[in-house]
């Protein structure tokens, strides 16, 4: 497990790294190095440079403003978990955050360098998708946004160019009367999601007025379930089984411990569980 | 200190362990040292054309690239022996690198030497070797099938053993008059150890004196000098030094003796330097020998009353693609032999085909056979259960042994010296709550929704191989004694060198109780010295839970016997007769006169001095012992599980682990703790989660630690621990050995207990490891 020759600079500023970026072909970005050192550790990533952009604090920091919350690409995992902004104003990103590895990889490991990697077991990328988030990415030729559902494109795929660098992602504040919960069947040897399930449902009067589904694990990119039979229903246990059962994957990945039908149908059933979660929550 | 004995004082291994100041052999620098890295098979099976190394020498830095080639000019032996030998077993050669033919993903087919390790991996990068792919089979079950591809031309139909135990006939008359029978098809998967260190070598050879000093992960420093000088390297014994520095777990995986490190010893003859290499991950999961893998089926035969008449077992055990160093004992004396478990059972016949498949070779792993036969026998029990109405507790009850009669001879060779399992269920049940438990699962039975079940495992170790001529007369090519030499030094502080080599047991804090204990002194008065073949005389080693046992009986005999030299010394000065003497608390006294005594250091010094000294006696305190047991040691408990399944998805929480062991007499209690929680760590990890898979091409795709699932704490519950006491009746501490019980009862519990929560939806059986899939797919067929 060691890593073939690379040479390694690291950037003072966001500026300073979209330069080496442009200098140095076929570089490679590196925040908390906990996918892409793996990768090289195992040569399926052997990047001649590693620019390491892991001490930018301009990329670091949560904040709310104006309805929506802002997460700098650089904050780890655990910081998102332990985000009293978060908790006020989006608290199912940090309840995904929490479920990322271990107190190790949390601390290290990016939401920039998670959703950049975009491992279909990532646990942050179902949930923003289903907040409506958007991805926030910056190249010398300026800044430029794209919609977390347009944002992962493939397996281990993104729409990050190759002379860009994520800079933050924006979603929404959940309102009043919103629940939301992400739940994740965790594979009991990566600790990646087998399946992660984010939902979320707007309550207002008794009565379901919008409700969510993204569904991650089961194919390459996160899979949004239509859930809109459930707007006007009073969120029965049956109407919520028979929304998540919607959950469709054309072409399911599959691996030696969960095949792709079994993983669809573990969607369906913490797309319900999640669905219930949410609910439970929306007061 | 007497009393010291059967306390949890502090391992005094930990403070440097736990401040990282432990030192393990890729922890050593040496002046002048080289980096070897192993260029290895990618294909299961195929045939080497050629090896271009041009590439990967003209690198700068890289110092030599040896292959087979360089093997056979050295002049060597260069194989890699197997040490256990069973009627007509196939032995084809192992060679030390693959010359023509590679067996499976990770044979040794060159190596590079480089200055540095980085450079080396390179190096290896660029060696070309011209494959030609042949036709593989990983399946222990496919490779006995007409036509499967042979693993070698030696063994027809790759069959390397054929081996039973018991009386087929007897058998199969208990089965044609059975009131009740039961049978199973049955997995035991296979499993890679992941001792935590992966295995390291840094060999050192100087041509000026011929000499060779090998630091290595070794369990067992003595056995593995003298196979790699006998049958690898061909230097004189004792011309090579062996020493196991700190070493970070084994479970089995450093018994064995590697091709890999005797290449390095050949690289650093060949270069007169030192040269150093630690596997990674995953070389350790391709060359670690891995553990279990057998295709078994099973029947159990019982009366009218629910009594075994009789037990038939018929198990195709993968060998891999070489014989390993005790691979041929493990699914044969080591498994045959225990399918009696803590039953009176009239009959029994158990048939064992070998089987080369190409895979990483196999052989022991914690529990080593054990595990396998506890499984087969608990998971039948557990169907006796059913069948007979009888249910799981009342099924075994009737069957075990009675109390009083022992010592037991089984159908199947082994002699039990004691044994009391009643008192071990009782306590079981009391602390699980049985009847509460019952009626839970009851009512969820009535009402739907996540399942509970309760499995139980009565289980039968035999640990510490012995004596040495029974194992010798079944195949052994080594002794199963253990030796210890005592050394009381002038001012009464102890050494001990002991042949039992410590790989994270605490053997250091251990050993110095029982010399403390006995001889009345402080454990911090005593140093416990192992794992070096020039500081220690000879040693077997530390596997088959027989450390304490034999290894700790060693040790209670030298001190015997430097006690017994000690009273003629305190004789001689208090002018007494050395039949009048004893010794007590660390002092010599003369019988009915308190105050005629002499303490230990009084002794010592002029043992040393030998001014005022009997005539007739050698000067010195020291001991020398070769305790070899007069039979195994025979642990034994009943553990019990409960689970709960979530039928909507498969998967399975652990709610409750009680566990009550009878390791005999114990010397660490929180050591002993630890042992138990480790291997029952690794039991429920084989039940629920580890399995090394193979595809059809022979490739390990559960070859990492993404998709190999070794148990993490977090999918542990706390285990509720208790024990029941019969001392060992034959040796001088009655101990018996704890290593490897956790391993051994748990997966037969963990299992027995799914099975019994999934029993309304008609299951009674799943395969190791129980993923969710599976237990889905058997509740939805
Ligand atoms: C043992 C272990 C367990 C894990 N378990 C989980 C888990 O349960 N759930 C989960 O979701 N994840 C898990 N992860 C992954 C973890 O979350 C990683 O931290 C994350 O995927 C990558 O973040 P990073 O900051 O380390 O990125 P890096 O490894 O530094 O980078 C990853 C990739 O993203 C690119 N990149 C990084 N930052 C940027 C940026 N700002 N702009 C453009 N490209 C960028 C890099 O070039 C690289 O290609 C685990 C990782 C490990 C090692």
């Amino acid at each position: 497990m060691y890593p073939a020759q690379f040479d390694y600079r690291r950037a003072g500023s966001v500026d300073e790294a979209l330069g080496l970026l442009q200098e140095h072909e076929d570089a490679k970005l590196m925040a908390g190095g906990h996918s892409l050192i793996p990768m090289m550790k195992l040569r399926l990533a052997q990047p001649p440079v590693v620019i390491d952009i892991g001490r930018l604090d301009e990329l670091k920091g949560i904040s709310e403003a104006g309805g929506s919350v802002r997460v700098g690409s650089l904050t780890t995992h655990a910081d998102i978990a332990a985000s009293d902004v978060l908790a006020a104003h989006c608290p199912v990103l940090a309840e995904a955050a929490g479920h990322i590895g271990d107190a190790q990889v949390r601390n290290r490991g990016t939401i920039g360098g998670n959703i950049a990697h975009a491992d279909p077991g990532s646990d942050i990328p179902p949930v923003l998708v289903l907040l409506g988030a958007s991805v926030h990415l910056q190249s010398p030729s300026g800044t430029r946004s794209v919609a977390a559902g347009d944002f992962f494109q493939d397996l281990l795929m993104t729409d990050v160019g190759e002379d860009e660098i994520l800079t933050h992602v924006e979603a929404p504040a959940l309102g009043a009367g919103t629940g939301a919960a992400y739940l994740k069947f965790e594979h009991p040897a990566s600790g990646y999601a087998v399946v992660g399930a984010a939902a979320s449902v707007t309550v207002q009067n008794g009565r379901c007025i919008a409700a969510g589904l993204v569904v991650g694990g089961v194919s390459a990119t996160p899979t949004a379930v239509d859930v809109s039979s459930l707007v006007g229903s009073d969120l029965s246990d049956d109407a919520i089984a028979a929304a998540a059962s919607g959950l469709d994957a054309e072409d399911p990945i599959g691996d030696i411990f969960a095949s792709g039908d079994y993983r669809v149908h573990v969607g369906k059933v913490y797309g319900k569980r999640a669905l219930a979660a949410a609910r439970d929550r929306a007061s | 200190m007497a009393g010291v004995l059967g306390t949890s004082i502090k391992r005094r291994e930990d403070p440097a362990l736990i401040t990282g100041r432990g030192k393990y052999t890729d922890d050593l620098k040496v002046e002048g040292m080289a980096h070897a890295a192993i260029v290895r098979s990618p294909y299961a099976h195929a045939r080497i054309r050629g090896i271009d190394a041009s590439a990967a020498e003209a690198l700068p830095g890289v110092l030599a690239v040896l292959t087979a080639r360089d093997v056979a000019a050295a002049g060597i032996p260069g194989v890699v022996p197997v040490g256990w030998l069973l009627p007509d077993l196939k032995t084809p050669a192992h060679p030390m690198i693959a010359a023509d033919t590679v067996r499976h993903v990770g044979d040794a087919v060159a190596v590079v030497v480089a200055e540095d390790r980085y450079l080396a991996r390179d190096a290896a990068d660029r060696v070309a070797v011209d494959y030609e792919p042949l036709d593989a089979v990983a399946d222990v079950v496919a490779a006995l099938e007409d036509g499967a591809p042979a693993v070698h031309e030696e063994a027809p139909g790759n069959v390397a053993f054929d081996w039973e135990i018991g009386e087929r006939e007897s058998v199969d008359a208990a089965f044609a008059s059975a009131a009740h029978t039961v049978e199973l098809d049955l997995r035991n998967n296979r499993l890679i150890p992941h001792a935590i260190e992966p295995r390291a070598v840094l060999a050192s050879y100087d041509s000026s004196t011929g000499e060779m000093t090998i630091h290595m992960t070794s369990q067992n420093p003595h056995v593995h000098r003298l196979l790699m000088t006998l049958a690898s390297l061909g230097m004189p014994e004792h011309k090579v030094r062996i020493v196991a520095p700190e070493v970070g777990g084994g479970f089995g995986s450093k018994i064995h003796h590697y091709a890999d490190e005797a290449i390095v010893g050949l690289c650093s003859m060949k270069l007169d330097r030192p040269v150093k290499w630690t596997a990674t991950r995953t070389e350790t999961n391709l060359t670690d020998a891995h553990g279990r893998d057998h295709s078994t089926h099973c029947a159990l035969a019982l009366d009218a009353d629910g009594r075994i008449t009789g037990l038939r077992v018929d198990t195709a055990a993968a060998m891999g693609a070489y014989l390993s160093t005790f691979a041929p004992a493990v699914p044969t004396y080591l498994y045959g032999t225990l399918m009696s478990g803590q039953y009176d059972i009239p009959a029994i016949h158990c048939h064992v085909t070998g089987v080369f498949t190409h895979t990483t070779p196999v052989d022991a792993y914690r529990g080593a056979g054990r595990p396998e036969a506890t499984y087969v026998v608990e998971r039948l029990m557990h169907l006796a259960g059913d069948a007979t109405g009888l249910g799981p507790v009342e099924v075994r009850r009737r069957n075990f042994v009675p109390p009083d009669a022992f010592p037991y001879q089984t159908q199947v060779a082994l002699a039990y010296d004691s044994g009391n399992y009643g008192p071990a269920m009782d306590r079981a049940l009391e602390m699980i709550g049985y009847d509460d438990l019952k009626s839970e699962q009851a009512s969820r039975r009535d009402n739907g929704g996540k399942q509970i079940g309760i499995g139980f495992s009565s289980y039968i170790e035999a640990c510490g191989l012995a004596p040495s001529a029974v194992v010798g007369s079944l195949g052994a090519q080594a002794g199963q004694w253990e030796s210890a030499d005592v050394r009381v030094h002038p001012t009464a502080s102890v050494t001990v060198y002991t042949g039992s080599s410590s790989h994270g047991q605490g053997h250091e804090t251990t050993f110095s109780q029982i010399v403390a204990d006995r001889l009345g002194i402080d454990p911090e008065a005593v140093e416990v010295i192992h794992g070096d073949t020039d500081l220690v005389q000879f040693g077997m080693g530390t596997y088959g839970s027989r450390s304490a046992a034999v290894g700790g009986s060693a040790i209670a005999r030298s001190v015997d016997k430097i006690i017994e030299k000690g009273k003629k010394i305190a004789a001689h000065l208090l002018e007494a007769s050395a039949e009048d003497l004893e010794y007590e608390d660390g002092s010599f006294r003369v019988a009915g006169s308190p105050d005629r005594s002499l303490a230990l250091g009084d002794v010592a010094l002029q043992a040393y001095l030998a001014h005022n000294y009997p005539d007739d006696l050698e000067p010195g305190l020291s001991a020398t012992s070769f305790y070899d047991p007069a039979n195994f040691t025979y642990p034994f408990g009943t553990h019990v599980c409960v689970v709960e399944v979530d039928t909507e998805t498969g998967s399975i929480e652990l709610l409750r682990y009680a566990a009550v062991d009878d390791v005999g007499n114990v010397i660490n209690p929180m050591i002993v703790d630890g042992q138990l929680h480790g291997g029952l760590a690794q039991g429920i990890g084989q039940a629920l989660w580890e399995n090394a898979v193979y595809d059809e091409s022979g490739q390990l795709v559960s070859g990492s630690l993404m998709d190999y699932a070794v148990p993490k704490i977090h999918n542990l519950i706390p285990f509720e621990l208790d024990r029941t006491t019969t001392p060992c009746p034959h040796n001088p501490l009655g101990v018996k050995g704890v290593g490897e019980a956790g391993a051994i009862a748990s997966p037969a519990a963990v299992v027995n207990a799914v099975v019994d929560a999934l029993a309304p939806f008609g299951i009674s059986h799943i395969d190791m490891p129980l993923t969710p899939e599976k237990v889905w797919r058997a509740v939805n067929s």
